[in-house]
């Protein structure tokens, strides 16, 4: 049986799945409930400075867009940091972790950007024995306007200033919660790994309006006939933050900084895509907000199995394994020619495969053969564009070929090369470095 | 009140006023919002789509279904009614386990096909509900046509001819118009007099003159309406009945199936309805179904479908037979009427013989088999009357008994022209009537323009 206990940056956990700084950890209740499910960690709902607690809103503040079946496929939402007060929060972490030694308990921080103010709380976090903590620079609305949250995150010196205190002023270990709300992710990264920070996680929440109501002309959430921008999360979001993890990842100036993965995590297979681009744990938040805390089980499941049937014996057996896959489109080898071919035995003859490649693409896909329905792909058009295995509604009917080297390739006439030769080389790239 | 189910003869109210409601209530309820837009969310939007090959009509159902998933229902209603005015009707009546959704692509990946047929109901329910009109007439063309009959090929082609501008008779032999949709579809398909709701919103548009109790060959004939109008369309469907050929068929208690299920849609009160306790049904389509079933439905303890030939040989779908079977009607097969069996003038048995299939070639085999009956319904099939057209000049072309049309519904006479169940080579269905009626309005339009 495949071993997913994880240690992440000396915290350990009997699996790599942590419930992300949100609603679902926002009380002993909910944290309870989780590790009884079987979380292996959470992060504590972000705790503010000391004072008078947060105000939420008092209307909705999710809003949501939906796939096929009202499937949850993207969640928005307008809250801020805790709104409980700092010392009940303190005195509910410092009873879990005592409940509950073997789980990993981080607390989030999110205070004003000044020293004092983070000198004033590592103290307390510290007291509760809780095993590290996260810094949030990432939520992008309410605290942002408040000088806190992205508008940190948004600012590399400031990042690494306020991680600088905190590993001054702490012993625990401290991981750089980043806003995706930035137009290169490497930037507040490079900087929390220069103040010294243990880990990074991202992505937290992206700007975002989900839906216009229609007959108030309102954003939705509305609130009183008016909406605010909120933070985008759940399964929409996933390919932007492995886009994120893995340039964190492949950074030579970042690489081997641990990263904690989030965003959209819904399944094990998604956890497990992160943890190969390089990710040495995952957090979740909206498939627990949509489906309950009995989702893990299927995560911890799941990603045995998998590692069973491939013969990944650890964590470490996984982690970072596709990073090196990642590159730059430029070092693409442009001599893998594919093309797309049905297997008329899965193929339930819905015609999307040839309407799509017909009104949007290449031609490449028949639509009637000697008087038939029948979808076929004609090799002489097929540029291996994979849009029709994209919108074909049976997983696996249409497959990617590749040419091997040598055959021909019936739209171009060109023999197949066996060699790699990227556009670096190519003869049209005005700037080609001559191959050796 | 006891249940008189177990009372011989042919009575009436045998069942509690409760059962009649239940067993004549909406064979499939409505589909709530909810429901009609999980089931929008399965289709695929083909391209090209199978399902609307399918359809008769030609209704571009990935467009409606798509509208209703996006929660237009009533822009849904007019992708329907563009091609399908009695699209209303068809959806409760298509047999679509043979048509739309046999060809949809998830029967062919699942084995569940997306569910058209209450889909279109959702939609064409929705704008008849708050009796939206999505057509107006175009300019009056002056010219005038008579439709001869108000089933779904009359009005379907009233309509239309209507929308072009022209002025429409429909005479019609009833005192009611929709044809079959008012005096023959099972009642459980079409409940709550939505046939009558269904005319109503059809001849909204205008243009149109329903004249009823005026039949051809009675009241009016095909060459003074073809003198009077600038085109004639025939849609009388089926008058005649096929006779058993069983000695005895005159007893008390052997009926029509069609007359009986003509009176029963007519039935103000279930309970008022006689029905016999042991019934015979002769025949194996969807009329003998449906008579079969409907007995069963005011209480006949046991109804028995004989049919000739095998069950692969049934006009009725798969579908109906599981129905009728669902409803405790027991279908036997290779089973031919021989003679009806009476005492004081009323049945109390048949006698049927085996049947066997040699050299293609259906025979009695010899051995019989008596069924104790007090009534037997007869549903054998329907035939064309030609008489109505006849002795009022030309002779009108028939083919296989029925009326001779081309593609467009053209007869052998000008000025003339016919469909629905009248004409030779059609299948009759509903959809099939309004697909041959729409398409014979474009025809004699496009003859009255040049
Ligand atoms: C019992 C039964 C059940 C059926 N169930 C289904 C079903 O579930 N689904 C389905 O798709 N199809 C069903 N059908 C078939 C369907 O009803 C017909 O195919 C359809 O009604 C044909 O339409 P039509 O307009 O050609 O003829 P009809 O509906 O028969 O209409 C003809 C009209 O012409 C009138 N008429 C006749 N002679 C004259 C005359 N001389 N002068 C003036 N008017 C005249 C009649 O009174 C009638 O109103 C069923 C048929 C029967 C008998
Ligand atoms: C309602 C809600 C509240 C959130 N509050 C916080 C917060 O207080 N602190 C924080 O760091 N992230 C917060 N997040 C962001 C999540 O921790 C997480 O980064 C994000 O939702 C992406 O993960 P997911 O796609 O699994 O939901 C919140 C998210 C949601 C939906
Ligand atoms: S999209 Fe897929 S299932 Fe549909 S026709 Fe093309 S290959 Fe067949
Ligand atoms: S009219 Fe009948 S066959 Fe055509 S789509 Fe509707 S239900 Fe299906
Ligand atoms: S065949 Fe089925 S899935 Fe395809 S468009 Fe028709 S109803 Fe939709």
């Amino acid at each position: 049986m495949a071993d997913i206990r994880s240690n992440f940056v000396g915290i350990k956990s009997p699996n790599p799945f942590w419930l992300a700084s949100a609603p679902p950890t926002d009380k002993a209740y909910n944290v309870e409930r989780a590790f009884k499910e079987g979380w292996g960690g959470v992060v504590w709902k972000t705790l503010g400075e000391e004072g008078p607690p947060i105000v939420n809103v008092n209307g909705p503040r999710y809003g949501a867009i939906w796939g096929a079946d009202r499937r949850l496929l993207g969640l928005n939402n307008i809250e801020l940091i805790t709104d409980r007060d700092l010392y009940l929060n303190l005195r509910e972490i410092k009873q879990v972790k005592k409940n509950w030694p073997d789980r990993a308990l981080v607390v989030s921080l999110m205070v004003p950007c000044e020293e004092d103010a983070w000198k004033a709380i590592l103290p307390l976090v510290e007291e509760t024995e809780a095993d590290g903590i996260e810094l949030n620079f990432g939520c992008p609305h309410g605290m942002s306007e408040r000088g806190m949250g992205s508008a940190v995150g948004q600012v590399p010196e400031y990042v690494e200033m306020v991680v600088r205190w905190c590993k001054q002023y702490t012993r625990m270990p401290v991981i750089t919660k980043l806003t995706p709300n930035i137009t290169d992710v490497r930037k507040p990264a490079r900087a929390a790994h220069a103040g010294g920070t243990d880990a990074v996680s991202l992505i937290n929440t992206i700007n975002s309006i989900t839906a216009v109501d229609l007959d108030n002309f309102a954003p939705e959430p509305t609130i009183d006939g008016k909406g605010s921008h909120g933070g985008y999360c759940g399964p929409a979001v996933k390919p932007i933050a492995l886009n994120m993890v893995a340039e964190i990842a492949r950074d030579p100036e970042t690489r081997g900084l641990p990263i904690s993965g989030i965003g959209g995590v819904t399944t094990w297979r998604d956890a497990a895509e992160f943890l190969a681009l390089g990710a040495g744990n995952v957090q979740v938040c909206t498939a627990a907000m949509t489906y309950g805390f009995k989702i893990v089980q299927e995560m911890i499941e799941g990603l045995k199995n998998w590692m069973d049937a491939k013969g990944h014996a650890s964590l470490d057996d996984i982690i970072g394994r596709a990073t090196p896959n990642v590159t730059d489109w430029q070092y693409l080898n442009l001599n893998y020619v594919t093309k797309a071919k049905i297997d008329q035995d899965l193929c339930i003859k819905c015609g999307r495969c040839h309407i799509a490649c017909e009104d949007t693409s290449h031609q490449a896909i028949t639509a009637v053969v000697d008087g038939a329905r029948r979808f076929e792909v004609i090799e002489e058009e097929c540029v291996g564009c994979n849009l029709c295995v994209n919108v074909c509604p049976v997983e696996g009917c249409i497959d990617m070929v590749p040419l091997s080297a040598g055959a021909v390739d019936r739209r171009t006439g060109k023999v197949v090369e066996a060699e790699y030769a990227n556009w670096t080389m190519h003869p049209n790239n005005p700037m080609k470095v001559a191959a050796e | 009140m006891a249940d008189r189910q177990h009372e011989d003869g042919i009575i009436a109210g045998r069942l509690s006023p409760d059962a009649y409601a239940q067993n004549f209530a909406d064979l499939h309820p409505p589909l709530d919002e909810h429901e009609a837009r999980v089931e929008a969310d399965r289709c695929y939007f083909c391209y090209d789509a199978p399902c609307m090959h399918a359809c008769p009509t030609s209704i571009d159902i990935p467009l409606f279904i798509r509208q209703i998933a996006t929660g237009n229902p009533l822009g849904s209603a007019k992708t329907i009614f563009d091609q399908n005015i009695l699209g209303g009707m068809c959806a409760r009546v298509c047999p679509t386990e043979t048509l739309c959704e046999e060809a949809c692509v998830r029967e062919h990946a699942e084995g569940k096909p997306v569910q058209i047929g209450r889909l279109q109901r959702y939609a064409t329910d929705a704008a008849m509900g708050e009796g939206k009109q999505f057509y107006s007439r175009a300019a009056p063309t002056g010219r005038r046509i008579a439709v001869v009959g108000a089933g779904p090929a009359g009005l379907a082609c009233a309509h239309r001819l209507a929308m072009h501008g022209h002025d429409v008779t429909v005479y019609e032999a009833r005192p009611k118009a929709g044809g079959l949709n008012e005096y023959g579809i099972a009642a459980y398909k079409t409940p709550e007099n939505f046939a009558q709701a269904e005319v109503d919103y059809v001849t909204a548009i205008g243009g149109i003159a329903v004249e009823h109790d005026k039949a051809l060959g009675r009241d009016l004939s095909l060459s003074g309406l073809a003198a009077e109008f600038d085109a004639v369309f025939l849609a009388m469907g089926l008058g005649g009945v096929n006779a058993l050929q069983a000695e005895g068929e005159e007893a008390e208690g052997v009926e029509n199936a069609v007359d009986y299920i003509a009176t029963l849609r007519q039935a103000q009160d279930m309970a008022q309805l006689s029905i016999g306790r042991r019934v015979v049904v002769i025949g194996g389509g969807m009329t003998a179904i449906d008579a079969a079933v409907q007995a069963r439905l005011l209480g006949a303890e046991e109804v028995t479908i004989c049919y000739r030939r095998g069950r692969e040989h049934m006009n009725a779908s798969e579908w109906e037979q599981d129905l009728a079977a669902s409803k405790g009607v027991i279908i036997r097969h290779w089973l031919q009427p021989k003679r009806v069996i009476a005492e004081g003038g009323k049945v109390r048995a048949i006698e049927v013989e085996y049947t066997a299939l040699s050299d293609g070639r259906l025979t009695g085999t010899g051995e019989t088999l008596t069924l104790k009956a007090d009534q037997v319904f007869k549903a054998i099939g329907q035939t064309f009357e030609p008489a109505a057209l006849n002795g009022s000049g030309e002779g009108l072309a028939l083919d296989r008994g029925r009326i001779k049309v081309d593609a467009e519904g053209r007869t052998s006479l000008p000025k003339v022209w016919a469909g629905g169940d009248c004409i030779a080579g059609g299948d009759d269905l509903t959809v099939s009537a309004v697909a041959q009626g729409r398409d014979a309005a474009e025809s004699i339009h496009r003859a009255l323009e040049e």
